[in-house]
């Protein structure tokens, strides 16, 4: 502005002098204005929910008008890492969306404030293994509000199954005739592939739980069986006789490649959690889908789905609006928020009470009435060789052909057995 | 009054030089050695996901080298880095110098060769990931439908998804994305051969291999040193191409699990089935820094001696 214009130095210094002010105090002003009580702070890594958090935090104000929310979503995959340095600097928000087990994914205790049934009446509304999922494993104390349920089930398209004149199977052996009369008929029996890690966890999940059963888990966590019983390599031999009606060349089709094949009606069934669901509806809407859990080893054994809980909110230790963020906590406790999460979100909210208007997602809820954990993901996923990570490799290993059952099943147990006392011989 | 002068100059000399180098030095110092002294530094801890633990001196190195779990992986890991090296050197170097002798001897349409070969180079491993994989993918992809089309079909393979076929196809993807590079280093070394000594060589009866055994090879030692250290470094540092064609598990069954994407996954987790660990995956990373520091030296050291030998 002053190019061109002639000024003795002691002018132009002068102005330097008034420009540095005047920034000086325009940075004083733009700088926030201390937050008023009443402002809360949310973290969360879905991104994609925030238009609907929009609606749950109106119907929230409607309670509370005198708090106001501030939600913030990061990227998923960054978001432990943005959450962990922030809490470990003393700052973040004041509620902080977590995972479920283990750490909770922000590492230590210290960093949230512990919740129970007085200062939250509110977690009455959940089952036990809720509120199991959100307790801090170093501590054993409960830190969150749990949030959603996600389902390991098989899927299927309602019109190729009756285009090829079948019906859901009940048992293994049924599941096995209608793959079978599938194929012949020209349909994929099913999309899955084998090529992205984690899919064959959930391939297990899905297809697997009825057999594995129940109480196998209970004789795991109660240090009475391992990974190499019977009922856990029983079930995994199972999954041999199946794989050849996976998608064509499974071994080297991925998670897209699979759920292309089933969202596009090219294949008529896919083992996989309930979050599929919203997926395979947005790409393909005219999609009929049905449901059914995993097939069971002779007919009048419980049908099991495998679950598992998916994040919770948690109020931040150095938050100085405890008090507000509490009363945000114990309303994404209710009914009221669990019905509009899910009806919004197309997810499960494991509230009980909750009024579902899709009807899949109510079935899921029905079918979520008898489960045993996905197993693996619950209880053996906060130390390495996670269970996780060595029950997909290992089962991706078998589906090639290069590994028994047994020999899975024995490396499972001995990973596991480097921190799990009881496996320990 | 001279002395006065001198000092003066000397002084503005001093700033000029402070002027340029402090910048550069403050980013170098910022970006890349305080990470380094960091990642060193928390490497000595133990760690609950980021959280700090207590210190614990060398058991993070011990446990990454020779410790139960985490050894095994790490030495699958290291043994597929040189694999990756090997077969890089004689897909994407050597045929790289090929390529280059091609292109300097002109023949016709080398302007356009010239460009198609480096043209890959210039696209993003994202970009030529994605490609790849659907590429290689059993049912859709080109590869396969090639086969069937000239009529070997049996030759079908789901190309990523089998233990002796996927890390080949990901260090082919690589070396089609890269060969450009060398090419184009060992064109530019080729070209300042002096034409005297070439048609000297032709006088004295050399035939074409000859003169690129004998003649050409020798003379292009210095850029063999500079596309060998790169390729070195790239291969032990190797990560985006195998994250988004294998995943960061090394599908299938970590028969493509690298350095790499094995610290990657150590330190910061594996979303879909791991855990963080910052204090194993910090030891990783500074492993891999000294190992690949160090044999580069050696490698620049001992090819530089060599440049001037010959």
């Amino acid at each position: 502005m002053l190019a061109g214009i002639q000024t003795k130095p002691i002018v132009r210094r002068t102005l330097g002098k008034l420009a540095l002010a005047l920034f000086a105090a325009a940075t004083a002003f733009a700088a926030p204005v201390q937050a008023q009580a009443e402002d809360i702070t949310v973290w969360s890594w879905r991104q994609e929910d925030k238009a609907a958090y929009a609606k749950l935090i109106a119907a929230f104000r409607k309670h509370h008008p005198d708090i106001n929310v501030k939600f913030e979503a990061f990227e998923a995959a960054n978001y432990n890492t943005v959450l962990s340095t922030a809490l470990a600097g003393g700052t973040g928000p004041d509620v902080v969306q977590v995972r479920a087990y283990g750490t909770l994914g922000v590492g230590k205790p210290d960093y949230l404030v512990p919740l129970d049934k007085t200062t939250v009446p509110e977690f009455a509304n959940f089952p036990d293994s809720a509120i199991a999922a959100e307790t801090m494993r170093a501590d054993g104390k409960l830190y969150a509000v749990p949030l959603a349920s996600q389902t390991m089930l098989i899927i299927y398209n309602k019109e190729l199954f009756e285009k090829a004149g079948v019906t859901p199977p009940n048992t293994w052996d049924e599941l096995v005739s209608v793959s079978k009369t599938l194929k012949d008929k020209g349909i994929n029996p099913f999309g899955n592939g084998t090529a992205t890690a984690w899919q064959n966890e959930t391939i297990v999940g899905a297809l697997l739980s009825s057999q594995i059963g129940v109480q196998f888990e209970q004789d795991v966590m109660a240090g009475k069986a391992d990974f190499t019983d019977a009922r856990f390599v029983g079930a995994l031999t199972k999954l041999n006789e199946i794989k050849d009606y996976f998608a064509p060349n499974f071994s080297g089709v991925d998670y897209a490649a699979s759920q292309q094949l089933f969202a596009a009606g090219r294949a008529a069934m896919f083992a996989g959690g309930s979050f599929e669901i919203a997926n395979f509806l947005r790409q393909n809407p005219k999609l009929k889908l049905g449901l059914f859990p995993s097939p069971v080893a002779k007919a009048g054994d419980p049908k099991l789905v495998a679950l598992y809980y998916d994040g919770g909110y948690a109020i931040n230790a150095a938050s100085k609006k405890r008090d507000a963020a509490l009363k945000f906590l114990r309303f994404v406790g209710t009914p009221e928020f669990g019905t509009a999460f899910s009806n919004e979100l197309q997810n499960i909210s494991p509230i009980k009470g909750v009024a579902f208007e899709n009807p899949l997602l109510k079935e899921v809820a029905t079918l979520n009435q008898s489960a045993m954990s996905y197993i693996m993901l619950v209880n053996f996923r906060y130390q390495e060789p996670t269970g996780s990570v060595l029950l997909q490799s290992g089962v991706q290993k078998m589906l090639a052909g290069k590994a028994t059952p047994a020999e899975i099943g024995a490396e499972i147990t001995k990973g596991i057995a480097t921190y799990y006392a009881p496996f320990k011989k | 009054m001279q002395t006065d002068y001198r000092n003066r100059e000397k002084r503005r000399r001093a700033a000029w030089i402070a002027f340029l180098i402090l910048p550069p030095l403050a980013m170098m110092l910022t970006f890349v050695v305080w990470p380094l002294l960091s990642a060193l530094s928390a490497a000595f801890y133990r760690w609950d996901g980021m959280a700090q633990g207590e210190f614990v001196g060398l058991k993070n190195f011990a446990d990454v080298l020779f410790g139960d779990h985490f050894a095994a992986l790490t030495w699958r890991a290291f043994r597929h880095n040189l694999f990756v090296f090997f077969a890089l050197f004689v897909v994407q170097n050597s045929v790289g110098f090929l390529l280059a002798w091609f292109i300097y001897r002109e023949p016709f349409g080398f302007r356009f060769h010239r460009v198609a070969i480096f043209m890959p180079v210039i696209l993003s491993t994202v970009l030529v990931g994605f490609l790849w994989k659907l590429f290689l993918d059993p049912n859709f992809g080109l590869i396969n439908q090639l086969l069937d089309m000239v009529g070997l079909g049996g030759w079908r393979q789901p190309w990523l998804g089998q233990e002796t076929t996927a890390l080949p196809a990901l260090v082919l993807a690589n070396a089609w994305h890269w060969v450009g590079f060398p090419a184009l280093v060992y064109l530019a070394g080729m070209q300042r051969i002096p034409r005297e000594i070439l048609e000297a060589a032709k006088l004295d009866g050399c035939n074409g291999w000859q003169m690129l055994t004998r003649v050409v090879w020798p003379l292009v030692t210095p850029s063999t040193t500079i596309t060998l250290t790169l390729l070195f470094i790239g291969a032990f540092n190797w990560f985006e191409l195998p994250y988004i064609m294998a995943g960061l598990d090394g599908s299938p069954y970590g028969s493509t699990d690298v350095l790499g994407l094995y610290f990657y996954r150590t330190a910061f987790g594996n979303q879909t089935a791991g855990i963080q660990d910052f204090g194993h995956g910090n030891a990783l990373a500074v492993l891999m820094f000294l190992f690949i520091a160090a044999v580069a030296t050696v490698i620049t050291q001992y090819l530089r001696k060599r440049e001037i030998a010959l």
